[in-house]
């Protein structure tokens, strides 16, 4: 997925920016509506993450410019305003969604996917490893061929390990992803996930390997 | 309205004033018109009873060295009226009486006089006339007097029809000083109107035409809205730039210690990181509902009642909760009636509404499911049910006060407004919050409107 953030704040754009390519994600970024307006003029995004307060204007207007010429990007706004005032007027001005600074990076993650979700429904991409075809945006896995429901944990699960096959994560790197810092959830619960995992992925090539002391890993044969 | 303290009424002033100007006007003109018919009557007998004085004294003459008179019938006649009014006279030679009523006297400073007499009034007349016989001169004197039935009822006639004519324009006086005072008490009517009919947020000046006389009390009126709406608005502003001047920096914190969570590996680092990211979350979870509880606070105050649609407002809800809920694999229904139309402020009761969910979502364990029922039965109420640990059941009545948090909520980030919000909302709308446990397990907070 190619993303353009807009954002003037330039530490708290790096950390998006790293976050978002960790993700899986290829992103653009612009410091002001300038910019903006010239990477959308130029490149094809399928969603555009803009912040309000910019230095050379306001969001809004930039979104509501970005409506008035057809453009259908899925917009999601990051405001650090009062949440209540804010609301009804961004939504109106056609954007998909927001978040408030400062925000859980997991739930913008889990914000952008219910908006692509609802934009593209399903199959824009897929990771295909060993037999199993994954679509994050859609949250659907199939194993040779059959679709297989999962819940969005162990869909969110997968994704970490699908986007860097080969890569050892550590118990609580994993738990850190997955569960929100105000969850107070043990480091076991990471076991049962895994656990999960493994039979959902029992009829395929793929499996997760466990390496003692160190995390677990995602393998694939062929 | 109610604690100002009034001071008379303008449409009593006006209308007493002019009533009171009206019925002294009424009362001069019935006095001038009936002065003046007594004036015009009294003259008319005044020249019948000179006139027949005069024929009466032209009848007298003098023979043999006598006067001889012989009243004349006509200076009767003349007199005679339609109420059959008596006649009195006195002839008096030299001011030696000679004939008639004896009682019949005159005093020489007027011309006419009125006067009683048998238990009537009268209207007195005195000629005289000198004769002049062959040896002397002899000076004839005679008082006629003549009772005044016939005036009076002239008089009383004149009075009646004066008095009517008093009464007409008394009556038509009023009736047009209450409709001048309600024209014009109306164009103050009409300005009260325009202002309250306009909503809490409309400060914009008044552009309708009025009266010159209420000019300066408008503009006033409107620079005072000018200054407010501008004030408010510097306070929106303030607020926003606040808020913003607050997060952005946090936001900034919060993602550096996220990106640094993930790259360290001791353990005790990260858990340093972690309890910074919480803190970062707590503390601006709190500055948003702080203002958005002084915003709340502001709006309940100037509650502006919209038509909204229950159901709708909290699918929106929903859907935009929906994916933070997915995080943590917990299903959100909604139950209840299909439509519970109702007259509220949409912001205020969306924030009370999201902030229930927002509990309900720390609360609930991964997994489960929240259940949202709204019903219109037997008041609009939003009840929003968890599979959490509940309220501590001897906590129930306090957790609604600012900033009290449930003894069993150490490890869940929030601020303990969050019901506090829910529960100004309801009572701004005339209802109440109900926190109770499920017998299954679980706690149901229910906002009634």
């Amino acid at each position: 997925m190619k993303f353009l953030l807009v954002e003037d704040n330039q530490d708290l754009a790096n950390a998006i920016l790293s976050r978002m390519e960790m993700a899986g994600h290829v992103i653009d970024h612009a410091e002001n509506l300038e910019d903006a307006s010239a990477f959308v003029e130029t490149g094809q995004y399928d969603l555009i993450l803009l912040d309000i307060m910019l230095p050379d204007g306001d969001g809004r207007t930039f979104l509501e410019q970005h409506r008035a010429s057809n453009l259908n990007t899925p917009v999601i706004i990051l405001t650090a305003r009062s949440q209540v005032s804010d609301r009804i007027g961004s939504l109106d001005l056609g954007a998909d969604d927001y978040v408030t600074k400062p925000f859980d990076h997991a739930e913008l993650e889990a914000r952008c996917r219910a908006v692509l979700r609802r934009k593209f429904g399903n199959a824009k991409t897929t990771i295909e490893v060993g037999g199993v075809v994954f679509d994050p945006v859609a949250g659907h896995l199939t194993v040779g061929g059959d679709a297989v429901m999962m819940r969005n944990r162990e869909l969110r699960l997968l994704e970490l390990f699908l986007n860097a096959p080969g890569q050892i994560f550590s118990k609580s790197k994993l738990a850190d992803r997955l569960f929100s810092y105000d969850d107070d959830v043990s480091e076991n619960a990471i076991e049962v996930y895994i656990g999960r995992l493994r039979k959902h992925l029992s009829a395929s090539n793929v499996r997760i390997t466990t390496l003692r002391g160190l995390g677990y890993r995602l393998d694939h044969d062929g | 309205m109610d604690n100002l303290a009034v001071s008379g009424s303008l449409r009593n002033r006006l209308v007493l004033t002019l009533i009171g100007g009206a019925a002294i006007l009424a009362l001069l003109l019935f006095f001038a018109v009936r002065n003046y018919a007594v004036q015009v009557a009294q003259q008319g007998q005044d020249n019948i009873l000179a006139a027949s004085a005069t024929s009466m004294l032209d009848a007298a003459t003098i023979r043999d060295g006598a006067v001889e008179l012989d009243l004349p019938y006509s200076a009767f006649s003349m007199l005679s009226t339609a109420a059959d009014d008596r006649v009195f006279y006195a002839v008096l030679q030299d001011g030696e009486f000679l004939s008639g009523y004896e009682e019949l006297t005159f005093s020489e400073s007027q011309p006419f006089q009125s006067d009683q007499m048998r238990g009537s009034g009268v209207r007195k007349i005195s000629a005289s006339r000198t004769l002049i016989g062959a040896n002397r001169r002899t000076e004839l004197q005679i008082v006629l007097a003549q009772t005044q039935d016939a005036l009076s009822e002239t008089l009383d006639r004149i009075s009646r029809n004066a008095a009517l004519l008093g009464i007409g324009f008394f009556a038509l006086a009023v009736a047009l000083s209450f409709w001048a005072t309600s024209s014009t008490i109306g164009q103050l009517g009409k300005l009260t109107t325009s202002v309250t009919r306009r909503g809490p947020q409309d400060l914009s000046p008044f552009t309708k035409p009025v009266p010159r006389e209420m000019v300066p009390l408008v503009s006033s009126l409107n620079s005072l809205m000018g200054r407010l709406d501008q004030s408010l608005s510097q306070s929106e502003d303030f607020i926003a730039e606040a808020a913003h001047r607050v997060r952005t920096p946090l936001a900034t914190v919060r993602s550096y210690a996220e990106a640094t969570l993930q790259r360290v590996e001791k353990e005790e680092n990260r858990e340093a990181m972690r309890s910074m990211v919480k803190a970062i979350d707590e503390s601006s979870r709190a500055a948003g509902q702080l203002l958005d509880h002084a915003m709340i606070t502001f709006r309940a105050d100037h509650l502006e009642r919209d038509e909204i649609e229950l159901v709708d407002l909290v699918r929106d809800l929903i859907q935009r909760m929906t994916p933070i809920a997915e995080m943590k694999d917990l299903s959100i229904s909604l139950l209840g009636d299909p439509c519970v139309p109702y007259l509220g402020d949409p912001v205020l009761i969306q924030n009370a509404v999201r902030n229930l969910i927002d509990n309900a979502m720390k609360y609930g364990p991964a997994e489960s499911s929240i259940e949202i029922t709204v019903s219109k039965n037997p008041g609009p109420r939003i009840t929003i049910c968890d599979h959490g640990p509940g309220f501590p059941t001897n906590e129930i009545e306090t957790l609604t006060t600012r900033f009290q948090r449930g003894a069993n909520a150490k490890d869940t980030i929030g601020s303990g407004l969050g019901l506090t919000i829910a529960r100004d909302v309801a009572m701004a709308h005339g209802g109440g919050i109900d926190l109770e446990n499920q017998p299954e397990g679980g706690a149901c907070v229910t906002l009634s409107l």
